[in-house]
């Protein structure tokens, strides 16, 4: 093996040793302290609740799992025609962003009570929440991506008679691709957060349920196993964005890794 | 017959703003070569944006092609000291741009794609790009790119082709290669070019006819007709005929900025 294979497979493999060595310390943190399990519990105990447990988590992580894609679905949707609307007008953006930023500014979990009297609990708080929370970045990142079109380039199709849909079309909505891409990324993680906060307000199903029903008989093992749930789905999701985006805008990158 | 006509337009920039051009007239034939030559700031962009309707003057007339013009006018072709090629497109993608977008063209774009591409190619292979179709601009090198761009500015046949300093930020040797690119595209079939640039020998060399402006406000000081024989080699920059031309219009351009010193 050459040099540049090694470090390569190095670079490959290297967010599995982290995980691995994190883990390790952690087991070896509360063995050689010997923290309670109903405090802080060991990787091992994780395990063995997630074994235990195994077929309702699988069942609560479903449905938060469900209730986050169609949030974030939602959010993909509003925030891309949300954004081309402030991206493409000056009077838009003017008259929105101050709006958009106040509302932004909203614990959104504060809201849900707001949302509960409304909808009942369950599944549609739980939507409109992981919504309400993920559509911001996506509505920022695309009016950033549209206003930041080089003038030049806009005098050149201009006075090819182009019109402003023509615009759009060839060249403003292609070019904003990479801050789409890169909102997706961020606006996912937060519909799960969302959700999950919803979910542990006002519902009786998915992971948020799940936690706080097992924190309130202290089983830690349980929560935590919940988190962990959490945390592979966001980075599962996380992945086929970031898989998709370089399939779609390897331009951006020029075809080499994205880093310096 | 006359392509572009300016009649006494001046121009500024909001309702108090300073001039950026003031009474200006000049006229463009028909397939000439025009080059416009001044300091800095003296209004060379203000007036292509006049000419291709992207801002209407504040007094005065613009002519194009006999008619008044009022907003964007179709089919001008532009190129400027960036290429603006499209990163997600390829060389030849991007050069039938204007395809896709002028009145002519559009509706048959998708059903004459293969003659389009033809025509693409043989531009290219015309600009020295033969083989470089199917790569992206980034691998493309800067004299590269600005050959693309002015193929991309050219594919559609425009009445007039308006060039903003498109060689200014190459190197001496590629700028040479590329004064006789776009003299022998020229050459070969003529278009009504005008060319901004502060380059005098870049407009001696390409122009007919070359315009000097002062600066703040912009004003035409000079309008001097270059006869040097055609086709011009490059080494006619070397000769004393040459040398003396520049020299004439550079006496003018160093007047302008005593007077404003």
């Amino acid at each position: 093996m050459t040099l540049l294979q090694r470090k390569r497979l190095l670079i490959k493999a290297s967010p599995w040793i982290l995980l691995v060595t994190l883990a390790l310390l952690w087991e070896l943190v509360c063995f050689a302290f010997s923290v309670p399990t109903y405090l802080f519990p060991a990787p091992t105990d994780i395990w063995a609740s997630w074994l235990e447990y195994q077929g309702p988590i699988m069942k609560h992580a479903t449905h938060t799992l469900f209730t986050t894609v169609a949030g974030f679905a939602i959010a993909v949707i509003f925030g891309v025609i949300l954004g081309v609307l402030v991206g493409s007008s000056p009077l838009i953006y003017k008259a929105v962003y101050p709006l958009m930023v106040g509302f932004n500014s909203i614990p959104k979990v504060a809201f849900v009570p707001v949302l509960v009297v409304w909808f009942g609990i369950g599944t549609v708080p739980a939507i409109l929440t992981a919504f309400l929370i993920s559509f911001f970045p996506v509505v920022v990142n695309m009016a950033t991506g549209l206003a930041t079109m080089e003038p030049e380039l806009q005098d050149v199709l201009r006075s090819l008679g182009a019109s402003r849909l023509d615009i759009l079309r060839k060249v403003a909505l292609p070019r904003s691709m990479p801050y789409f891409f890169a909102s997706l990324k961020v606006a996912i993680t937060l519909a799960f957060v969302g959700s999950v906060i919803s979910e542990t307000v006002a519902s009786n199903v998915g992971i948020g349920y799940l936690m706080i029903s097992a924190s309130s008989t202290m089983d830690m093992g349980l929560v935590f196993a919940g988190l962990v749930v959490i945390a592979i789905m966001g980075v599962v999701m996380y992945e086929m964005f970031a898989f998709v985006e370089r399939r779609m805008t390897g331009w951006a990158t020029r075809g080499s890794d994205p880093a310096f | 017959m006359d392509l572009v006509e300016f009649e006494n337009v001046s121009m500024r920039y909001g309702e108090e703003g300073p001039m950026a051009i003031e009474n200006i007239s000049l006229s463009v034939r028909e397939n000439e070569f025009v080059a416009v030559v001044g300091p800095s700031g003296c209004g060379k962009s203000t007036l292509m944006k006049l000419v291709t309707g992207l801002a209407p003057p504040s007094d005065g007339y613009v002519y194009l092609g006999g008619k008044q013009v009022s907003g964007p006018q179709q089919g001008v072709g532009m190129a400027f000291q960036a290429s603006n090629l499209l990163p997600w497109r390829t060389t030849l993608d991007n050069i039938l741009l204007p395809m896709e977008i002028v009145q002519d063209y559009r509706h048959r774009f998708r059903a004459e794609k293969a003659t389009f591409q033809e025509q693409g190619r043989a531009l290219l292979a015309r600009v020295g790009l033969a083989g470089c179709e199917d790569k992206f601009p980034w691998e493309l090198s800067g004299g590269m790119q600005q050959r693309a761009s002015i193929c991309r500015a050219l594919i559609h046949r425009p009445s007039l082709l308006m060039l903003d300093e498109p060689f200014g930020a190459l190197d001496a040797f590629t700028r040479e290669e590329l004064w006789c690119m776009v003299r022998d595209l020229w050459q070969e079939e003529p278009f009504t070019v005008v060319l901004v640039t502060h380059d005098l020998r870049e407009a001696v060399f390409l122009a007919d006819t070359v315009y000097v402006m002062s600066k703040g406000p912009g004003r035409i000081l000079v309008r001097k007709p270059v006869d040097l024989p055609r086709p011009r080699d490059l080494a006619v920059t070397y000769t004393d005929e040459f040398a003396e031309l520049v020299f004439e219009l550079r006496d003018h351009i160093g007047r302008i900025r005593e007077e404003t010193a």
